[in-house]
């Protein structure tokens, strides 16, 4: 199993829903987030492009963050999620400094946070609550592995970009451009 | 302890050569360091309550949940509702916040000392009641009760607009007509025999073309229509954007008309004149149903692109393969009739022009045009008859906006106002759920009227600046911890749903429809409200329909099968409107037998002056005007807003990105505070954008209080719409201050 | 016009709106490990080589300061961790790819060792003990006085610490064997440590482990020529350190090479030392005053002008502490995206 998310740009109105309803669904404290809205406008008025996307941890194959904790609180579970588990960090940061995607923060009881994928919500069968609040439904959700997941079916009909590539971590959230 | 760890298989992250040493349990168990892991949120014995949210005036329904400890803890869409979809909007799901928001109003406040200063006590409920009752006596006694005159916004409104028909006032008004909608309710009743209302039959989801002017959707978070965006998006739709500044929909367009602020009547009527001449219009469907097409194609004649050009900025190319886009989409095109449309004060008659453009390209009462829209209906709970009162709005203001359907606010502050010589002065002011003093144009004028009146009563869920100026203050409790009328709303399918507390009132605070028992009670008009808790009314309400509150209460939304099956006119049909020709008036009868112009024409609009820019202003996806500008959740992802600024008028300046400055407008009114500049080429040079609903300037707003700037504060030169009264807020013009300016 | 922004409000501690998880600390931990990898790599040196006679400062006087930077060094990095009741879960495990894992391990294996180092020495650089010495009556638990002669002399409190100095005295060699790889994991992973964050550019190079390696031997071999009291023992580490400074020289020039030819991140990143916010900082402390005047003052000192020691030591510790608090701050600001 390989879960990911695909993130279409063209319906993505950066609206931030899938900020706030990650803060109350896992109780993100106020003045952190795991994930966020950054928007790029390229050219000169009027004849301009923007691209927005909603970022997150990208959930990498090859995990820098994981390889660089020294305790194992980050770690590996199935599916591909990247988790972190609290009661093991020590807050030393050297997940925060090895992220290109500054997708960590440190919560502020010391451990280090970020995104989940929901898993808990996976369990039960549901989708990540960013994703099931998107008024646009641009997030696509599921597992790579699966030919006919819905991931796997837009990716392979989609052109798609992901972020960072040269940072080499391999992320597996794909933005559809 | 560890069993979500035990749940999944930790794979090793280690390398070939890699040693991983298992954590010894044991040490997990060291006294006062032992932590649960990750909270377990699906444990959180959740329950779930319906509502509808009150963030904005979509009302979209969705579920409140709770926690454990009976803590409200996030609020999703409901699935069944056709205003979300299951999904709500970023301030939906943040409207946790106006729960949890400590700045709340806690206790009703009694104002001690001279009008208009800032001192106030706390009282109790009865005394609160009572003084209310007192004051309400004492106008009813003086002047008539119709001199008390109602402000209300938002679902807790109709309760005090019950209270106040019992009372004798039909001085009812809220923002959402001559400040928002007005003008185009009217326009496409002319044109229609029908206004659009809310949430507006649009057929987003199956057009081919949308074309919006003004309408920022994707910053304009209106739920469903963001939502049907979308899918039109997904289905290759070519979306259409007009509009000053590259707004978010603009980005997603396939055509970007960056046109120059104020001048969309002249394109409007070149599109319709290229639609004519090219004979791009529904031909079948302007003979079948409309009528002053020779009188329009006469009219319009003249108006070529490239006359729309020298006035708009619009390229003619852009402006005729615009038309050509709309025309190959036909019917299944819409030309987006906007929301917020008081703009100029010649707001009808661009409407008009939105209308006829629609009415030609045939997109009303088709596929992927405009629907038509069934309601449900809910039998009203038995009261008496209300005392029919002497006089109303449209009296004092004898003769003007006769167009206007519904009360027009600015009519009651013009009647409140000391230079007010008419018959029907408005004496005392009770304000529900709007914040007049960031909603009103011209704060001057507002705080005169206000200054002038002998009561005013506020009941909002905040410190809101309005609540300063109050006598009485009342604490409503949040849509989250009451009940209020079931939502019955027009739509493809018709449906109703059910608001109900998901926790207790925090602090002192009380619904509305207690209030207003309360309040009747003492004025001896209890008959009214004659029931111990609003839950009964809605119980009686929809076992009538052949529901119940219980059931509602597991549904949250109820559809309702539509009655007829005329979602779209039929094929060969040929259908009634309700104008007095019975068509589509291309060329209005109503509007001609007012005396007004009975098809759009182009007026030029006053422009700024050297060293000035247009102000405009509009949305931003987490906020709702001023009602969330202190919501935690919602000030954690916007917490003020900017000042967008061409990168060339930021270079003339010498404007740095972030810097932050003043504002002053043509008639020389001061931003109370400062805005940090945004230089970027999304907006033209001659305007300034801003979201509105920021720069709050109550300091016991602790989130909201100087986090920007008020645009009300700078729009002080109105242009009133002749036809409806309608207050057009755009024609005013700001320049820039980089040192804080100093106040006399 | 090019704009990126964030729209969500995105504004956390110490990672918005530029990286600043790790302040002093992490600096001053990568400094006293360095110094102390140095100290203990110079000692175990020169006894493996058998020059134990004419090294005294570096065989003896260096593992005293070595042990004190090794516990400075811990506190330094137990007080940047958010989390320190936790600390211990550095211990439950070992991550051969996290350099902070054996980074934490080699300290507090590399720990003992300096600890029983100095202590097989201690008679020799102590022999007589003075009881009314506060530092004697703090050993008390460990050590007897024993009265010769009307001298006061002393001698372990318990027999199989006797035996086990003997133990370490015979075995010197190997036990100096161990020490010189530990010394040298040490040094090295105060150097790849920045390296392995792939995620900043400034970091991501692999010349930055050998040059905080020489780094780390220079600041030790400045330590032990300041500290020391034997001339040639000086001379011969006022030359090691010029060499090192030499070497330390070619790999920052290998640096900025890298950096210039790399991706435009790199460029970026070279860019806040020539000409960006950290120019002046870098080429002042860290160039000029930590390497080159050192570098001629050591010169002159070969061609017999005399030049007080202390100078240039402090200078070139000065610089390499510099250095390392300039590439933590820069590195953090180095980034791939926005
Ligand atoms: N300058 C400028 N003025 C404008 C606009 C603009 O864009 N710019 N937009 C116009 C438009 S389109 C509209 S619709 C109007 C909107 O005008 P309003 O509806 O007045 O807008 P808000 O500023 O949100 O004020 C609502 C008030 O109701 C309070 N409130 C919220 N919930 C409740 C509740 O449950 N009960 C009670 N009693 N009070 C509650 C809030 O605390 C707040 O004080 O503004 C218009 N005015
Ligand atoms: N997030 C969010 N969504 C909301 C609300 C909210 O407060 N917050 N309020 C809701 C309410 S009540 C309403 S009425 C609607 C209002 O939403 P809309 O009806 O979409 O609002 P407008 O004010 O018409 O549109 C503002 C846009 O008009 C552009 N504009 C300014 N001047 C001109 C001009 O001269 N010509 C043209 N073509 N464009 C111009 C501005 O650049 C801006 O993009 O939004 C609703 N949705
Ligand atoms: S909720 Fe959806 S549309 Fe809104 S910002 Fe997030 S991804 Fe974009
Ligand atoms: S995005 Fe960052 S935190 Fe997430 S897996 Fe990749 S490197 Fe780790
Ligand atoms: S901060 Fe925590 S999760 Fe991150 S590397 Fe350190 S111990 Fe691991
Ligand atoms: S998947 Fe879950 S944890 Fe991750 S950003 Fe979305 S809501 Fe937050
Ligand atoms: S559009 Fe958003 S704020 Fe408005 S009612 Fe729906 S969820 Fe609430
Ligand atoms: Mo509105």
């Amino acid at each position: 199993m390989r879960y990911a998310m695909a993130i279409d740009t063209k319906k993505c109105v950066g609206c931030s829903d899938c900020v706030v309803a990650c803060q109350t669904e896992n109780n993100v404290p106020l003045g952190f987030c795991r994930d966020w809205i950054s928007e790029t406008t390229d050219g000169t008025y009027p004849k301009l492009e923007l691209e927005i996307r909603s970022e997150r941890c990208n959930h990498c194959d090859n995990t820098p963050c994981v390889r660089t904790c020294p305790t194992g609180a980050s770690h590996i579970i199935d599916g591909g999620i990247i988790k972190v588990t609290h009661f093991e960090c020590i807050g030393c940061g050297a997940c925060i400094e090895s992220c290109p995607y500054d997708a960590r923060y440190f919560h502020p009881e010391g451990w280090v946070d970020k995104c989940t994928f929901c898993d808990h919500r996976l369990k039960n069968g549901q989708l990540p609550a960013c994703v099931s609040v998107c008024p646009t439904k641009c997030m696509y959700f599921g597992d790579l592995d699966d030919k006919n997941s819905v991931v796997s079916k837009i990716i392979a009909t989609r052109k798609w970009k992901v972020l960072a590539p040269e940072a080499g971590t391999s992320p597996q959230i794909f933005y559809l451009v | 302890m560890k069993t979500n760890r035990r749940d999944f298989i930790k794979i090793s992250s280690m390398g070939a050569g890699g040693i991983a040493l298992a954590t010894t349990p044991l040490l997990n168990w060291i006294p006062g360091m032992i932590k649960s892991d990750e909270k377990k949120l699906d444990d959180i014995e959740a329950k779930r309550y319906p509502n509808y949210c009150e963030v904005c005036f979509w009302n979209c329904a969705g579920w409140v949940y709770t926690d454990k400890n009976d803590k409200i803890w996030k609020i999703i869409g409901n699935e069944d509702d056709p205003h979300s979809n299951g999904r709500f909007c970023p301030r939906g799901t943040g409207g946790v916040g106006m729960y949890t928001d400590n700045d709340r109003l806690k206790k009703p406040l009694k104002r001690v000392g001279e009008p208009g200063n800032q001192k106030f006590v706390e009282i109790s409920w009865e005394e609160a009641i009572e003084t209310i009752a007192k004051m309400m006596k004492e106008i009813k006694n003086k002047y008539g009760s119709e001199s008390f005159a109602l402000f209300k916004h938002g679902s807790s409104g109709k309760h005090f607009a019950k209270l106040f028909k019992a009372y004798g006032s039909k001085n009812i008004v809220g923002p959402a007509y001559a400040q928002c909608k007005g003008p185009r309710e009217e326009a496409f009743k002319v044109t229609f025999g029908h206004p659009l209302h809310s949430p507006e039959p649009l057929d987003i989801r199956d057009t081919k073309c949308l074309v919006l002017i003004g309408s920022h959707l994707g910053e304009n978070m209106h739920n469903g229509q963001v939502q049907e965006m979308s899918d039109a998006i997904d289905k290759d739709a070519t979306i259409i954007t007009v509009d000053p500044r590259f707004s978010t929909a603009a980005s997603k367009s396939k055509y970007w008309l960056p046109i120059k602020p104020s001048t969309d009547l002249a394109l409007l009527l070149a599109w319709i004149h290229i639609i004519i001449k090219e004979e791009f219009f529904d031909k079948e469907y302007v003979e079948k149903n409309t009528s002053g097409f020779e009188q329009l194609k006469e009219h319009v004649k003249n108006f070529t692109p490239e006359w729309a050009y020298g006035i708009t900025t619009i390229k003619p190319d852009l402006i005729i393969n615009s038309a050509y886009e709309m025309a190959k989409a036909s019917p299944s095109v819409i030309i987006h009739p906007g929301r917020h449309v008081t703009w100029y004060g010649d707001d009808t008659q661009r409407l008009r022009a939105v209308a006829i453009l629609n009415a030609l390209l045939g997109s009303w009462g088709r596929k992927g045009g405009f629907f038509i829209p069934e309601k449900a209906k809910l039998p009203k709970y038995p009261s008496p008859k209300f005392p029919k009162p002497k006089w109303t709005w449209r009296d004092v203001k004898k003769g003007e906006y006769p167009l206007a359907s519904t009360g027009v606010t600015n009519a009651l502050v013009d009647g409140s106002h000391p230079a007010y010589k008419g018959e029907h002065p408005i004496k005392a002011w009770f304000v529900a759920g709007t914040n007049l003093i960031a909603t009103m144009p011209d704060l001057n004028n507002t705080v005169e009227a206000i200054n002038n009146l002998e009561y005013l009563v506020v009941v909002d869920t905040m410190p809101a600046e309005i609540t300063g100026f109050a006598d009485i203050v009342l604490p409503e409790c949040t849509y989250l911890e009451r009940y209020d009328d079931i939502r019955v709303s027009q739509h493809r399918e018709p449906n109703i749903a059910l608001r109900m507390p998901a926790a207790k009132p925090r602090f002192d605070s009380k619904p509305g429809w207690w209030i207003c028992k309360k309040i009747s009670e003492q004025l001896g008009l209890g008959e009214f409200f004659k029931f111990e808790d609003y839950s009964e009314v809605l119980d009686w309400q929809l076992k009538k329909i052949g529901s119940s509150l219980e059931e509602m209460k597991h549904l949250g939304v109820k559809k309702i099968g539509r009655k007829f099956d005329d979602l779209y006119f039929a094929e060969g049909e040929e259908p009634e409107f309700h104008t007095p020709s019975g068509k589509i008036e291309l060329y209005s009868s109503v509007l001609e037998s007012y005396g007004f112009d009975a098809m759009p024409v182009y007026k030029a609009h006053p422009e700024p002056e050297q060293g000035f820019y247009r102000l405009i202003y509009g949305r931003t996806p987490a906020h709702t005007f001023s009602r969330t500008t202190n919501n935690p959740n919602l000030m954690d992802i916007t917490k003020e807003n900017k000042l967008w600024v061409n990168p060339k008028v930021a270079e003339e300046w010498g404007l740095k990105n972030g810097q932050k400055i003043w504002l002053k407008n043509h008639m020389n009114r001061v931003s109370s505070f400062s805005i940090k500049v945004r230089i970027t080429e999304r907006i033209r040079w001659d305007s300034v954008f801003m979201v509105h609903g920021f720069g709050r300037t109550d300091k016991r707003l602790t989130n909201g209080f100087g986090s920007g700037i008020s645009d009300t504060e700078l729009i002080s030169d109105i242009k009133i719409d002749k036809e409806t009264g309608s207050t057009g807020m755009r024609s005013n013009f700001v320049t820039f201050l980089t040192e804080k300016p100093t106040r006399v | 016009m090019k704009e990126e922004i964030i729209t969500s409000g995105r504004m956390i501690p110490n990672i918005d709106p530029v990286l600043h998880v790790w302040h002093w600390q992490i600096p001053v931990y990568l400094f006293l490990g360095g110094l102390a990898a140095g100290l203990l790599f110079f000692a175990s040196y020169y006894t493996l080589t058998g020059k134990t006679k004419n090294f005294p400062t570096a065989v003896k006087i260096g593992p005293i300061i070595a042990l004190f930077a090794i516990v400075l060094g811990l506190i330094a990095l137990l007080l940047d961790l958010k989390h320190p009741l936790y600390f211990w879960q550095l211990y439950t495990t070992i991550r051969l790819e996290s350099p902070m894992s054996w980074g934490a391990w080699a300290l507090f294996l590399i720990m003992p060792m300096a600890v029983v180092w100095i202590a097989s020495y201690l008679k020799e650089i102590f022999p007589k003990l003075d009881s009314r010495k506060k530092f004697a009556s703090l050993l008390k638990f460990i050590i007897v006085e024993t009265e010769t002669d009307k001298e006061f002399n002393w001698d372990w409190k318990f027999n199989w610490l006797r035996k086990f100095e003997q133990f370490v005295i015979k075995e010197r060699k190997p036990f100096a064997w161990i020490m010189i790889v530990f010394s040298v994991i040490l040094g090295v992973y105060t150097g790849i440590l920045l390296s392995a964050f792939n995620a900043r550019p400034l970091w991501n190079t692999s010349i930055l482990g050998p040059l905080f390696l020489t780094s780390g031997l220079s600041t030790a071999a400045a330590t032990i020529m300041w500290m020391s009291k034997n001339h040639t023992e000086k001379i011969v580490f006022s030359r090691i350190d010029l060499l090192l400074i030499v070497v330390e020289l070619f790999f920052i020039t290998h640096l900025f090479m890298g950096y210039v030819a790399g991706s435009q991140v790199k460029i970026d990143a070279a860019h806040y030392f020539l000409g960006g916010e950290y120019t002046i900082s870098f080429w002042v402390n860290v160039i000029i005053l930590g390497l080159i005047i050192p570098a001629i003052l050591e010169s002159l000192e070969l061609l017999k002008f005399k030049v007080p020691i202390a100078i240039p030591a402090a200078l070139i510790l000065w610089g390499g502490l510099m250095f390392r608090f300039i590439m933590v701050d820069a590195g953090q600001v180095t980034r791939y995206l926005y």
